[in-house]
């Protein structure tokens, strides 16, 4: 079985959430003639990145009535989504989130459960944590969805994997950093290097969009990615500049691979289970 | 050991994309540049003209009597060299009847106004060029606080205040800059045989080494001091961050309301853009 994967790693109005729907809406209708089977958006994709003071007047809830769902649920009568956005809750709680959209049903939010708060980061101060790391099925199979922070540690994508998913979609808004004399920024090697690393330790698929263009003084490196579970790179975007960026995945490689090395086959959960208990319990 | 080499194919294109961004978003497509012949102008200048292209950027060339020929040369060069148009605007008149007010007016005093009336100079001609005013300070002068609050620190935007002097150089030497401005001791020009070095100290390779551990690598002061920095320098140097701290920040507003600009009304910028 074949997936055609396409990720749109585009520059987005800080707070303008219409004309950043637009921007989805004409990003789709592209996939969409390309053949695209699912299109995946970076985080906030919806709202923009430094929110601070804004995060209340951007929020939305992925429903058939809100305005803006509305059009997005719509449009996955034609292909999946994962886009990114602020979600609040019935009790009025903002989260950083992604939602995977197919065939005009919400199948998964996942809100962001690593907030990082540090250095230039101050997505604390603004959200409230996610508490949750859940796969799910597709019509492709069971995926699992990260944002940023969530993958710089080890264990949600270790979670997703325990919990069955195959292909893992990782979104980001991440910030350039670390120029030296290498060809690449760090924080772009960083994730590079970490994309790769769970590929080929999970010997699963790893997409990975980054946003790109300029907040202030922040610039948003893009770059998406997309690992085999053989931790090859399948395709990379441009860095800096928009794009939309199309792979190929034959998700029969997941069988192949696994039968190669069947690092899935061998995991022993209870003895992570065991050993964590242990850890945990030492007070 | 300590490395300030920069990629500049990765700094240039960046910085490109930051001034072409920041200036357009806000429906702006042009922008105004001080010349003084130095290095950090001529950067921000070059910067400039390939992010906006060469009719959309203004030279303005704000000389002194006592300026050095060679500032105003060097920064015509810069105007042939990248084709722009350029204004000339002499601040002798602007700045002699305030001279000539107190005849015991220091050295100081005299250049931070001559700072600012350039800064008054480049405001007025963003207004008529209609473009905005790009920032010509390093990162070594605003951490050093070397520099004229309100005067040559104004701007709309600053392409070049993350890159420390040395690596300033380095990108200049990537776009074109010619040697002459790279190589030449870096100068204020606000009074004769002024020198940033002389009056600092120390050099800025030395300084650069010390800043960039101090900041970037988050080294205590005892660690700089075990890779070979004087213990005296260090401290000195950590003494000018601190007391120069005011000069990177805009006034703080004593808080009486629930709700205070720059404490819990929290907007970027690029709010809406």
């Amino acid at each position: 079985m074949k997936l055609n994967l396409a990720l749109a790693q585009i520059a987005t109005k800080l707070g303008d959430v219409e004309s950043n729907l637009e921007k989805h809406l004409d990003y789709i209708g592209q996939a969409k003639s390309q053949k695209a089977d699912l299109l995946v958006f970076p985080e906030l994709s919806l709202t923009g990145y430094v929110l601070q003071d804004l995060v209340a007047t951007v929020a939305h809830r992925p429903t058939d009535d809100d305005p803006v769902f509305r059009h997005l649920l719509k449009a996955s009568q034609d292909l999946d989504l994962v886009v990114g956005f602020v979600d609040e809750d019935s009790r009025h709680r903002f989260f950083i989130a992604s939602a995977y959209l197919s065939g005009g049903k919400v199948l998964h939010v996942h809100h962001k459960v690593y907030l990082p708060t540090y250095g230039l980061f101050d997505e604390g101060r603004f959200f409230a944590w996610g508490d949750s790391v859940r796969s799910f099925d597709t019509r492709f199979g069971r995926v699992g969805l990260l944002i940023c922070e969530d993958f710089w540690h080890a264990s949600p994508p270790y979670l997703l994997w325990l919990d069955g998913a195959d292909i893992m979609l990782f979104s980001s808004a991440s910030p350039g950093r670390g120029l030296n004399d290498k060809e690449k920024l760090e924080s772009a090697r960083w994730v590079e290097r970490v994309s790769k690393a769970y590929a080929s330790m999970f010997t699963s698929f790893v997409a990975h969009c980054n946003r790109v263009g300029f907040e202030d003084g922040l610039l948003f490196w893009g770059g998406a990615t997309v690992n085999d579970p053989n931790g090859e790179l399948i395709v990379q975007g441009p860095y800096f500049e928009e794009a939309l960026t199309f792979a190929e995945l034959d998700l029969n490689q997941l069988r192949r691979t696994r039968a190669r090395l069947p690092l899935l086959r061998d995991e022993r959960t209870a003895l992570v289970q065991k050993e964590l208990d242990r850890i945990l319990s030492r007070g | 050991m300590v490395d300030l080499t920069i990629n500049t194919d990765v700094a240039r294109q960046i910085l490109i994309g930051f001034i072409r961004s920041e200036v357009t978003r806000v429906g702006y497509a042009r922008a105004v540049v001080g010349l003084s012949g130095g290095i950090d102008s001529a950067l921000s200048f070059a910067l400039a003209v390939e992010a906006l292209g060469a009719e959309n950027v203004l030279a303005v060339r704000m000389p002194y009597k006592s300026s050095s020929p060679d500032s105003l040369e060097h920064a015509q060069t810069l105007i042939d060299q990248f084709k722009v148009q350029c204004e000339t605007i002499e601040i002798t008149d602007m700045v002699e009847p305030l001279f000539g007010r107190d005849p015991q007016i220091s050295k100081q005093r005299k250049g931070n106004i001559m700072a600012r009336s350039r800064m008054i100079i480049l405001y007025d001609q963003s207004e008529v060029f209609k473009g905005l005013v790009i920032g010509t300070s390093n990162k070594t002068e605003i951490l050093l606080g070397y520099t004229t609050m309100w005067g040559d620190m104004a701007s709309a935007l600053n392409p070049i205040g993350d890159l420390y002097k040395t690596q300033v150089c380095q990108l200049s030497r990537a776009l074109g800059i010619p040697p002459v401005i790279i190589d030449k001791a870096p100068s204020a020009d606000l009074w004769v045989g002024q020198t940033d070095e002389g009056e600092l100290g120390f050099t800025y390779k030395e300084v650069d080494r010390l800043l960039y551990l101090l900041v970037d690598q988050r080294f205590s002061p005892q660690e700089c001091v075990e890779e070979g920095f004087d213990e005296k320098f260090v401290n000195s140097v950590i003494t000018r961050i601190r007391r120069n701290q005011f000069k990177r920040m805009m006034p703080p507003i004593a808080k009486l309301s629930n709700r205070t600009i720059g404490y819990d009304f929290l907007y970027l910028r690029d709010w809406g853009t």
